[in-house]
């Protein structure tokens, strides 16, 4: 960055939109996720106060949908003080295996853009972006705007997102573009941003910190901001302090931290139209195979367990695995399974709308592997990892198997920009 | 029906026959064993479509008769019995046991329901117990145990004129062990392939007779039979055909080890401790010596040196260590030698056999087992 980046930066770029140069973290919230959700399956609700609260007369609020919030209704309120504020809301039981469902597609769909993937919960989660924008091609607000896109097409509910050189500003942001919405907060602009905005929006400010900083004359993050430090230690403690004043002034060095050790690494692939042909479906499940092995290799893991997922037209999703006598990395073996248990347990002539590819069980050793009797010399293993060197120079199109050849020209996803435009994921958990 | 017997005698009989019956029966009688009476004898026997044990025994016999009751129940009371002589005999619907002051009712099941049972197909020869009972253990070692490949659940035995040849593969690791037998007049050369579960059951069972019968009659009887001291083993055969593994032994080395296998087989395990499983343990042969090492991701390591005597070029090479070890444990012999070529390419370890040792080598000195294991590819 050199120089440049201690130059002021003007906060709109000159064709109009906001500046999202060096805004790596993006910050994503599904919109009253829970509600919406519920709305999804039941269409005729849509437009209407919808709240989800659990099961009891003593059940709190989960979830309101945004014509319940503007009766007053909120999350974590009872339900018996929804509904006298909104009595004409529908209030329904959660389904949790749904939202877990959708929140699973959605983490999936972040994973497949970096590695670099934060959940906070079902609902949220922080990505940094900035090591993926040149394969993408794209900027973050791009990224972000891609991500709305891709979450509503696959899912049906909406999401917000918050684009910003810091968690602290991006979680801030995409609390400001709610409903369906997405804020670039630029990174010469993160001041002007958090200034005006009142004390309760720090991290970490809540109704007692709040009472402590009023009571100080501090009414907005500008306020703190021209705080001494000491006036604010005496005010606050020493350490909420010093947390508070470094965000105040714009300050949040803190990293997106990926979730604990991936447990399975895998891809899946939506089809535009139902697949009954199984010649095209082993034909995907190679390519997923070989997603998911390039995916190994990638982060140096073996894995011993492969698990197909298959969904029907109907949704219904079925998961089918086998463990391996020894962990591979090699797109070959994962294959081969994967097409044994698809044959094994898709009935003749039945549609497909969805095949995934799994590897679970996982190890490191990447690059250490158990030689076979057939397989002395050079052999599979050795040819995949020459592949891996050409693609990541030449991209993913330059080497693959000669099945998927005959689709690559008519295939959008063999194009070198990532990720594919179609229902295709490829992830880690 | 009714008979009287030992304590012991019946207990035996009863568990070695319950012992090979299915925990989840795909039709419920199998779930039994058959005691049938006749002519001085107890024949206790136990089927489950694929394996058939049966066990005579001699008892003081009564009143003939077939009947069918729960093989676990029933065993699970034989070894519960205080030792005094059992009195066995049915009643009404009911098969009585009992033995001093204890007594049991247990109720028969339908022997009409129960499945014909495969005929013993004709005596084809005979193998010294205790050989039998080697060799079969140092082959299914290495026959694998993974059910989505059945043939190599299963052990190839080459019938030849003076000789068995059994060999087993899981495509990591490779044995073959050579054993003379004494045929029954002409029987024609051919293979068979045997479930090693079975058939290391059965070599188990029948290794303390000085002889086992071998009985797998002509091409396609589908069955072979294993027979000694009263008990025999039927088993079904695998059908298809076995994979061609004898050009699979390397015909010439470029680096020969020679350990003594209890001190390396000990550093070996020791070693191993910090490999994960799945990890390689790493030998570097050179000059005398062999270094052994192994890492962990945690970066937890180990290393030891011993003393062997190597021949020909250095050479550094991975081994999944309880493939080594198998086959280090299965050669019998107080040395062995180990015999490289590359790195990828397949490791044999042979007896350093000792003159007229029947185990490690036949008539002429020449060996009689060979395992053959691949190495572990090693990072970078």
């Amino acid at each position: 960055m050199g120089r440049s980046a201690d130059l002021p930066r003007p906060a709109v770029r000159a064709d109009g939109r906001p500046d999202d140069t060096g805004c790596g973290v993006l910050h994503v919230d599904m919109d009253a996720f829970y509600a919406l959700v519920e709305i999804r399956e039941r269409p005729e609700l849509a437009g209407s106060p919808v709240v989800v609260a659990g099961g009891s007369t003593r059940g709190v609020v989960l979830s309101a949908s945004y014509e319940a919030r503007a009766f007053g209704v909120r999350s974590a309120m009872p339900a018996a003080r929804a509904r006298r504020l909104c009595p004409q809301a529908v209030f329904l039981p959660p389904h949790f295996p749904r939202y877990t469902e959708v929140s699973a597609g959605v983490m999936a769909l972040f994973r497949s853009i970096t590695p670099l993937v934060e959940p906070l919960s079902l609902d949220e989660a922080f990505l940094d972006v900035s090591g993926s924008l040149r394969r993408l091609g794209m900027s973050p607000a791009m990224v972000g705007e891609w991500i709305r896109g891709e979450v509503f097409d696959a899912h049906r509910v909406t999401c917000s997102v918050g684009v910003a050189p810091s968690k602290f500003a991006a979680k801030l942001a995409s609390g400001m573009a709610k409903p369906d919405g997405l804020l670039v907060v630029p990174a010469g602009g993160v001041l002007q941003f958090l200034h005006p905005l009142p004390v309760s929006a720090l991290w970490g400010v809540g109704a007692r910190t709040a009472e402590a900083l009023h009571q100080l004359g501090c009414e907005t993050v500008a306020d703190v901001a021209a705080t001494p430090l000491a006036a604010l230690r005496r005010a606050v403690g020493g350490a909420v302090a010093e947390q508070l004043h470094a965000l105040s002034q714009g300050h949040d060095e803190r990293q997106v931290v990926p979730d604990a050790p991936e447990k399975s690494v895998g891809a899946e692939e939506t089809f535009d139209v139902d697949v009954a042909d199984r010649a095209a479906m082993h034909r995907e499940l190679l390519r997923l195979a070989e997603r998911a092995a390039a995916a190994l290799r990638r982060r140096g893991l073996r894995g011993r367990t492969v698990a197909l997922k298959l969904r029907y037209p109907d949704f219904t999703t079925v998961s089918r695995s086998r463990t391996l006598v020894e962990p591979t990395d090699a797109g070959r073996a994962i294959m081969a399974v994967a097409r044994e248990l698809l044959d094994a347990h898709l009935p003749a002539g039945a549609r497909v709308r969805l095949l995934g590819v799994r590897v679970e069980q996982l190890m490191a050793g990447g690059g250490t592997e158990q030689l076979t009797l057939q397989e002395t010399g050079p052999g599979w293993s050795d040819a995949d990892r020459a592949a891996d060197a050409a693609r990541s120079r030449f991209g993913s199109a330059a080497v693959r198997p000669a099945t998927l050849l005959d689709t690559a020209a008519a295939d959008p996803r063999s194009a070198a920009a990532h990720p594919d435009p179609g229902g295709s994921h490829e992830s880690c958990e | 029906m009714e008979f009287e017997l030992e304590r012991d005698a019946f207990a035996d009989a009863v568990a070695w026959t319950a012992r090979g019956l299915p925990s989840r029966p795909v039709v419920p009688v199998t779930a039994g064993v058959v005691l049938e009476v006749t002519d001085g004898a107890l024949l206790v026997s136990g089927f489950d479509f694929e394996v058939l044990n049966r066990i005579e025994v001699p008892v003081t016999d009564k009143s003939p008769g077939r009947v069918l009751v729960s093989g676990r129940l029933l065993a699970e009371i034989a070894r519960a019995l205080p030792p005094k002589d059992v009195r066995v005999a049915v009643e009404g619907n009911r098969l009585a046991v009992r033995c001093g002051s204890a007594r049991f009712n247990l109720p028969l099941m339908q022997v009409e329901d129960y499945p014909v049972v495969p005929e013993l197909p004709a005596t084809s020869g005979t193998v010294r117990g205790d050989v039998f009972a080697t060799a079969v253990a140092q082959v299914t070692t290495a026959a694998s145990r993974d059910e989505t490949l059945p043939m190599l659940t299963g052990v190839r035995m080459e019938v030849t004129p003076d000789e068995l040849i059994f060999a087993a593969t899981d495509r990591y690791r490779l044995a073959e062990r050579h054993v003379p037998w004494q045929p029954s007049d002409d029987v024609a050369s051919r293979s068979v392939i045997i479930p090693a579960k079975t058939l290391s059951d059965a070599a188990k069972s029948l290794g303390s007779a000085s002889d086992v019968v071998l009985s797998f009659g002509s091409e396609g009887g589908g069955f072979i039979g294993f027979s000694a001291n009263g008990r025999q083993t039927l088993t079904r055969l695998l059908d298809g055909e076995f994979v061609k593994f004898a050009s699979l032994w390397p015909t010439e080395s470029t680096t020969t080890a020679e350990v003594e296998i209890a001190p390396f087989v000990d550093a070996v395990k020791r070693v191993s401790l910090v490999a994960q499983r799945f990890a390689p343990v790493r030998m570097s042969f050179d000059e005398n010596r062999v270094q052994l090492s192994a890492e962990a991701e945690d970066e937890s390591s180990a290393e030891e040196e011993l003393e062997v005597g190597v021949t020909g070029e250095p050479l550094t090479i991975g081994f999944n260590a309880g493939y080594l070890l198998d086959g280090l444990t299965a050669v019998k012999a107080p040395r062995a030698t180990l015999s490289f070529t590359t790195p990828a390419r397949p490791t044999v370890i042979t007896p350093v056999t000792g003159l007229a040792d029947p185990d490690t080598a036949n008539s002429t000195g020449e060996q009689t087992y060979r395992y053959l294991v691949m190495s572990m590819r090693l990072r970078g």
